[in-house]
């Protein structure tokens, strides 16, 4: 069980927004995670560097959280290793499949008005939840 | 290495701090959180709809002003997504991604992010994710007559 965090949540989803604002104003670029992963299994350009150098910021973002945050990011233990793999697995193909996820489809997508990312987004939140209940309330495969 | 691209590569930099920020703030970089949104029929934590919210009322205003531009602050034009197709790929992809989310949690943005907490499904979710991706414009690639 987790609580309901508003605010948090508020200011969170207001900065990504500023993160996907300062990309398009500065680059020209979409703010998706997807967009970003696909453009570097492509043979080496000079157009990789900005992409690996926003999933590093990402990165370094969160780890900056970690350092300083009053409470620590709960850690999720004893979930199952293969489900994991097979989860993964599942959630590169599609998105690649698909041309984008959550952050390309999901925030910046529907600020463009995008019909296809709002399909896209309608189609991923609605199987997530049919897959999550499936998962806890069929199988009892995650709590 | 002109200065523009450096410029450019440094507002990526900062916007991806940014997006980290903004995901660890709100908790996304915990699957539980994650699926206590998606599993509507148990103990709901409604978060995840306030970051999605948040983040696009913003980011529709901003990007209607920066679209009163003609071009980027830093680059020559704006590089948007040429697909338009409502198309097979576009739902299968969409719907594979859905059963892989509602499984761990971990959509591609927070299971990258997660590497910064030293989280150790990152070790496996992270890969997974990336071999999905790579296997996928591998088998893509294979077939040049799929139109999609």
């Amino acid at each position: 069980m987790t609580a309901f965090t508003p605010l948090h949540a508020l200011l969170g989803g207001l900065l990504i927004g500023s993160s996907a604002i300062l990309l398009l104003w500065l680059n020209g670029r979409i703010a998706g995670v997807t967009g970003m992963v696909t453009g570097l299994l492509v043979k080496p350009s000079a157009e990789q560097a900005w992409r690996l150098l926003f999933l590093l910021g990402l990165i370094g973002g969160t780890a900056l959280y970690g350092l300083f945050a009053a409470t620590p990011t709960p850690q999720r233990l004893g979930f199952p290793t293969w489900l994991l793999i097979a989860a993964g697995l599942l959630t590169g193909y599609g998105t690649a499949q698909a041309n984008g996820c959550t952050s390309g489809h999901g925030v910046c997508g529907l600020a463009r008005f995008s019909l296809r990312s709002l399909v896209a987004t309608g189609t991923f939140l609605a199987v997530a939840m049919l897959s999550t209940y499936v998962m806890r309330h069929l199988l009892g495969l995650s709590t | 290495m002109n200065g523009m691209a450096t410029l450019r590569n440094l507002a990526a930099l900062v916007s991806g701090l940014v997006f980290g920020l903004g995901l660890s703030l709100a908790q996304m970089t915990n699957p539980d959180k994650v699926l206590n949104f998606l599993d509507i029929t148990g103990h709901w934590d409604p978060s995840l709809l306030l970051v999605l919210g948040g983040a696009v009322v913003l980011s529709t205003v901003g990007y209607a002003l920066v679209f009163r531009r003609r071009v980027p602050l830093w680059d020559s034009l704006f590089h948007m997504p040429q697909a338009l197709a409502i198309d097979k790929p576009l739902l299968i992809g969409s719907a594979l991604f859905g059963i892989g989310w509602g499984i761990s949690g971990y959509c591609p943005g927070p299971a990258i992010a997660s590497i910064g907490l030293g989280n150790s499904e990152a070790l496996w979710v992270v890969p997974s994710i990336v071999a999905g991706a790579a296997l996928q414009r591998w088998s893509h690639d294979r077939q040049p007559a799929d139109i999609d």
